[in-house]
């Protein structure tokens, strides 16, 4: 439910940037969105569908990239690949760790198609 | 890059992300901005007014149903002699949980959300010009009883307290890793009921919320119990001692909110961030 909200927000950040640029119309769209950002991107793309309509982005391609949910343990510094609910050391069992990837929430790049 | 725009590019996940893509007969820019700039950034403007008056601001989210306006009243009771307190309320529809806090005696404003699923920082700042932060020492926000979305949103508070009822079942914090991954304090709350359950056990949820990295310390707590109430109020208290010598290190605490920058090896002082001027 809150994907639309956000969508919002994407939409205007979007638009801004392909009017400060000159843009006839918006390309494609790339987002980078983590395991542990809370965001569902399957919801995310129902609500761009809905929202682009009549703008500059509205034939744009969403795409939407992830990255693994990556931990780096404080105490013996191994890096693990993890799951979302298990941020444990792959090496010393640690749960003291720090996450690296895996909530992102970028809107990585965008692809403009200017006249000039 | 990441530490002055919030995007949360780290040297962890830069190979993962697709900044530039060239296409041809296309400009290609990267961005590399976080999606939730625009919230986050009334969120800051938010806190700006709550530094200003030295308010600690407290977001409280659970399940609908896990005790959170019993926990406001249970805490009131105990604390209103000592603290001001006032509590903002987030609901889909009715005024009840406001009603039943102004009846112990404090300031609350209730933010009817319609159909929204959380509470945001545009929300918060218009309750802003309804309710008086002079003065106060203690606010609640009482978000809307949810455990996926309000988890994404900085409200512009400064800590995050999640509560689990002992009746939803010990692997809560598993099954919604984002929500328990940010809670600063977590609450096992109607712990009255323990010896009538059988498949919750209270260590066993420990454990869970300890596989998530998450080292904020678990207090069990039952509105019958005042031992526990207590534990919670000197909880409560040690913080607000902590924000205001925070404050007058002009250094605020942002909450911890899945999205926000993080770059490998933070100091624990991550979080701290400078005082803003609020805007006109």
């Amino acid at each position: 439910m809150h994907e639309l909200s956000l969508c919002e927000d994407l939409l205007e950040q979007v638009l801004n940037i392909a009017k400060k640029n000159h843009a006839e119309y918006v390309e494609s769209i790339t987002l980078n969105i983590g395991p542990l950002a809370g965001i569902e991107p399957l919801l995310l793309e129902n609500a761009f569908s809905i929202l682009k309509v009549s703008t500059l982005a509205e034939n744009a391609e969403l795409i939407i990239e992830s990255s693994p949910v990556i931990i780096v343990c404080n105490d013996c510094n191994q890096q693990s690949t993890v799951s979302v609910n298990y941020l444990i050391c792959n090496l010393c069992q640690s749960n003291n760790s720090q996450l690296i990837s895996g909530n992102e929430l970028i809107l990585a790049n965008l692809a403009l198609y200017t006249a000039s | 890059m990441c530490n002055t725009c919030g995007c949360n590019v780290t040297p962890g996940n830069q190979p993962f992300i697709n900044a530039e893509k060239p296409q041809k007969g296309l400009t290609t820019i990267s961005v590399l901005q976080n999606l939730l700039t625009h919230n986050n950034n009334q969120a800051d403007h938010n806190r700006a007014h709550f530094d200003t008056e030295k308010v600690l601001v407290i977001n409280l989210m659970s399940a609908p149903g896990s005790g959170k306006t019993s926990l406001l009243e249970a805490t009131i009771k105990s604390l209103k002699a000592s603290l001001n307190i006032a509590v903002i309320e987030g609901d889909l529809e009715t005024e009840n949980d406001a009603l039943r806090i102004k009846a112990q005696g404090v300031p609350a404003y209730q933010i009817t959300t319609g159909t929204a699923c959380h509470l945001d920082a545009h929300l918060i700042h218009n309750v802003l010009h309804h309710i008086s932060l002079k003065g106060l020492d203690l606010l609640f926000i009482e978000n809307v009883g949810n455990l996926v979305c309000p988890a994404s949103f900085d409200l512009g508070h400064h800590l995050n307290v999640v509560l689990l009822s002992v009746t939803e079942g010990d692997d809560k914090p598993s099954k919604y890793p984002v929500m328990f991954k940010a809670a600063d304090l977590v609450l096992i709350t109607k712990s009255d009921l323990l010896p009538y359950l059988d498949d919750f056990s209270v260590d066993k949820a420990k454990e869970n919320i300890h596989n998530l990295a998450n080292k904020a310390p678990i207090l069990t707590f039952n509105t019958k119990n005042i031992a526990t109430i207590d534990t919670w109020g000197s909880w409560l208290m040690a913080e607000i001692k902590h924000h205001q010598a925070r404050l007058l290190n002009h250094q605020t605490l942002k909450p911890k909110i899945q999205t926000e920058g993080i770059t490998i090896h933070t100091q624990t002082s991550k979080k701290l961030h400078p005082v803003l001027k609020p805007k006109q």
